[in-house]
């Protein structure tokens, strides 16, 4: 307590046609319990109502708040400033268009990733209200949900040396997202047809196993797992339809 | 002007919007979603406990069955709720969670065999039969006859939230993120879309459609303290009252959760009591069963959060930097239930109270959570006063929830009646053509562009907009909150009327470029202020307690005078809401008894009247 933290922001607003991209240095009175959701809405309100950044539910459950904090991506709303040290500098999340200041347009990048993996469940069944639910076994149920946890937050996008280096690169969160539906016996497609989704540079085999997007998950997806499981899987698929089966 | 034209405009993308959305495009409908967040961040997501429906698979769940969640729901409303509507939301509540399952909402299922569970902190036994073994089971809520409340691990909202938005994409329906509705587009009878400002660039754009949906969610951040998120401000309420003929049903029902953390105020989830946690005092001992011998922590969530108060007040709180504040204790529950069925609540503790749940308690006090009221709707959906209007979800009064909503309840709402709702849209479009208007629309966008040229250019005064909008939240915590009486309402509408006044004299700080908060800000604070006011008016107005309307000064339930329905309008020009009446409910399925829980007197209605009223099914 009593720190006066000093915030070095990251500052562009493309709509201001004066505006360059520059660092901007805020000081601002620690307080108890205090995270970046308060700090940088103290910020705004008391200093710069200019300044630009997104939070939602401010509770780590939205994912509306990643950016780079201290050089690692991370939501802002579940960081505590008393695991910082003084100095705190504050940037947008790469590869992510830039709307403003510490606000990037995750949501196009996801719309765009749920039709490119075509995010929902295959079938040919249709609903019968007059029936009882389909079964499932519970700890099927439970491992779906596993990976269903993401919130698209984009941190394991943002810290992904291949999304850095190439634009079509699906990254973790979308090959999480196949692997959602891969475990999913509801989902009738087979692993030709995710072969043709993710079988290829941009898919599964652009991953170079660097793994940031398993250390930096705000929720500790199981990644490193996933990117390994759909990797045998598609390499498998990759034997077979070579061989012709 | 960009402008857009579609069948169904659906104003909100959480749940109940896009469960309309989905409905409309299933009938081949053009529909376009705005949201000022992707869809995916809408506070539906931040749901974690569940969705009641009477599926009855579960061990504690059998021999539920609509006609019990019916009473649950209108014991739970207080008999404030619309009967009509809560039987409709519990008769279809069950098939819409099989429709989710098949939709891909990886719902827990039924393991067959013995299990322990807890309740008020006692180990029970139960065994689940094996030939219910994978069906969807539930759990227990406050409020509840049966344990009822489906759900996937503590993620509900957010895994159902997913799996409507993939339908969505499947469905190819338009779903654009950063897009605020800012007003309606109407003649007075008729609506014909809304102005709206993009949030990425600043600019309006018109949106124009033969029906448009307002799904916005409730307004907990009218208050200082809620476990709303920031994006729950009212603004679609705001814009649907703001025309004059649309009014807002029951403004003074807001519900406050039990267990809101200390300071932030993020939620921990009812689960946490149905799951067997307690709430203790300073001393470390249980209270709640001694004000409430029967239900205990599980009483509803008003009665809940109004004796944790009444203990607080009889000097058991404990004192802390931020206020006084009671525990929630589910150290008993052990590391495996914590780690698996609460993982969010431990999550949230450790994130931002440095708290391990396992060994140590967790400092929690009553909070704004809910707005049972809402934009008054038909039992179709449709807004009263505009053609063409409806409203789903937290953001409509339907209206199920009368004066109490019960935990599990409101995210099944969102689908139940986002279903329900959405087909009756559907009817309305296969049966309608229209006209726009460009008279009307070029007015609007004019008189919404010169607010926001005025703003810029510091025109109508130097007011800060962040400092004016805490002083109407404070004055809700002080005047309007848990308890409310004669004297401190009427100081809460006068401070509030300063502040309405005020809050027409906004200047920027900032030069209000891009996707500037503080011109998204300034634009809706007036129709908060508006919305504050008819809470605050609707509450003084309404001499009785029901449910979460605790008047201290008339602390019992007045069915002879006030088994009714606020209808707050705001006339053009008017510095304060005109409240009107209506009948709670067309009939009585059950009529006005006793809740079983909460205590209070009731004054009793004419039996003759009730009877009258009174339907057989």
């Amino acid at each position: 307590m009593g720190r006066t933290l000093k915030f070095e922001i990251f500052r562009y607003n493309p709509e201001e046609s004066a505006s360059q991209p520059r660092m901007q240095t805020f000081t601002l009175d620690e307080t108890e319990n205090m995270t970046l959701f308060i700090a940088l809405n103290r910020l705004r309100e008391e200093q710069d109502p200019g300044l630009i950044f997104d939070f939602c539910c401010r509770a780590g459950i939205c994912g509306s708040c990643g950016m780079v904090v201290n050089g690692r991506p991370r939501l802002a709303c579940q960081t505590k400033t008393k695991d910082l040290p003084e100095t705190i500098t504050l940037l947008p999340l790469p590869v992510f268009k830039l709307i403003g200041d510490l606000s990037v347009d995750t949501g196009v990048w996801f719309r765009e990733m749920y039709q490119a993996t075509e995010s929902w469940i295959h079938t040919t069944k249709e609903f019968d209200h007059t029936k009882e639910e389909e079964r499932m076994d519970n700890a099927v149920a439970e491992q779906i949900y596993e990976l269903e946890r993401c919130v698209e937050c984009g941190c394991c996008i943002a810290a992904c040396g291949t999304a850095r280096m190439r634009d079509d690169f699906l990254g973790a969160a979308a090959l999480n997202r196949v692997a959602r539906f891969v475990v999913d016996p509801r989902d009738q497609r087979t692993d030709k047809e995710y072969f043709e989704i993710i079988g290829n540079d941009y898919g599964i085999f652009g991953c170079m196993g660097l793994l940031a997007c398993e250390d930096i998950c705000p929720k500790n997806l199981p990644l490193q797992n996933q990117l390994g499981f759909l990797r045998r899987k598609m390499g498998i698929t990759a034997i077979k339809k070579f061989l012709g089966k | 002007m960009y402008t857009h034209t579609s069948d169904l405009l659906v104003i909100g993308a959480g749940l109940a919007g896009e469960r309309v959305a989905v409905e409309s495009a299933l009938a081949g409908f053009n529909v376009v979603c705005l949201s000022i967040v992707p869809a995916r961040r809408s506070h539906s997501s931040a749901a974690q406990g569940g969705m009641q429906a009477a599926i009855g698979n579960c061990a504690m769940g059998e021999g539920d069955n609509p006609d019990v969640h019916f009473m649950d729901t209108v014991k739970g409303s207080d008999w404030g709720c619309d009967q009509e509507v809560a039987r409709m939301f519990a008769d279809t509540a069950p098939i819409e969670m099989r429709r989710l399952a098949h939709w891909g909402v990886p719902w827990n299922r039924v393991v067959p065999g013995k299990s322990t569970y807890f309740k008020g902190g006692e180990k029970f036994e139960k065994f689940e039969k094996p030939e219910k073994e994978g069906l969807i089971t539930a759990r227990s809520f406050g409020g509840t006859a049966k344990w009822r409340t489906c759900y996937t691990s503590d993620g509900t909202g957010h895994a159902v939230m997913c799996t409507m938005d993939n339908k969505c994409a499947e469905l190819g329906i338009s779903v654009l993120d950063r897009k605020e509705a800012i007003s309606l587009i109407h003649d007075g009878e008729k609506c014909m879309g809304a102005v709206v400002r993009c949030l990425r660039t600043g600019k309006l754009e018109v949106y124009l459609a033969k029906a448009t949906a307002i799904c916005t969610g409730g307004y907990g951040r009218l208050y200082t303290a809620t476990t709303n998120a920031v994006i729950c401000d009212g603004a679609g309420n705001a814009i649907a009252q703001e025309t004059g003929v649309v009014p807002i049903g029951n403004p003074e029902a807001i519900q406050f959760h039990p267990t809101g953390i200390v300071p932030t105020d993020i939620l921990v989830t009812e689960g946490c009591r149905g799951d067997g946690g307690t709430l203790l005092d300073v001393n470390e001992e249980r209270f709640m069963h001694i004000y409430e011998p029967e239900k205990a922590e599980l009483a509803s969530r008003d009665v809940v959060a109004r004796r944790m108060t009444e203990h607080m007040r009889a000097g058991h709180g404990v004192k802390s930097a931020y206020g006084e504040h009671l525990w929630l204790d589910i150290r008993h529950l052990g590391d495996k239930h914590i780690s698996t069925k609460l993982r969010e609540v431990d999550e949230i503790c450790k994130n931002f109270l440095g708290v391990d749940a396992r060994t140590q308690l967790i400092p929690v006090r009553p909070t704004q959570h809910y707005t049972m009221s809402g934009i008054r709707t038909d039992k179709t959906g449709a807004a009263y006063g505009l053609k063409g209007l409806y409203s789903a979800g937290e953001s409509a009064c339907w209206d199920m929830h009368g004066f109490n909503r019960l935990g599990g309840n409101s995210l099944a709402e969102t689908v139940v009646a986002g279903g329900i709702i959405g087909k009756c849209i559907v009817e309305y479009l296969q049966g309608t053509e229209t006209t726009y208007s460009t008279a009307v629309v070029n007015a609007e966008v004019r008189r919404q562009q010169r607010r926001i040229d005025d703003l810029i250019a510091g025109r109508l005064g130097k007011e800060n907009v962040y400092k004016v909008r805490a002083e109407m939240q404070e004055a809700l915590m002080t005047g309007c909150f848990v308890f409310r009486n004669e004297k401190d309402l009427l100081t809460c509408i006068e401070t509030l009327q300063g502040i309405y006044e005020r809050s027409g004299r906004i200047g920027l700080v900032s030069n209000g470029l891009g996707a500037n908060h503080e011109v998204a800000a300034a634009l809706k604070l007036r129709g908060q202020v508006r919305l504050a006011l008819g809470i605050a008016a609707g509450a003084l107005a309404r001499k009785e307690s029901r449910g979460s309307h605790n008047r201290e000064d008339f602390p019992a339930r007045d069915d002879k005078n006030w088994l009714n329905r606020t209808l707050a309008y705001w006339p053009e020009n008017a510095d304060m809401p005109m409240l009107k009446y209506e009948d709670a409910t067309p009939h009585f399925e059950i009529p006005p008894g006793d809740r079983g829980y909460g205590g209070g007197t009731i004054i009793q209605a004419d039996p003759e009247t009730i009877a009258a009223k009174t339907i057989k099914r």
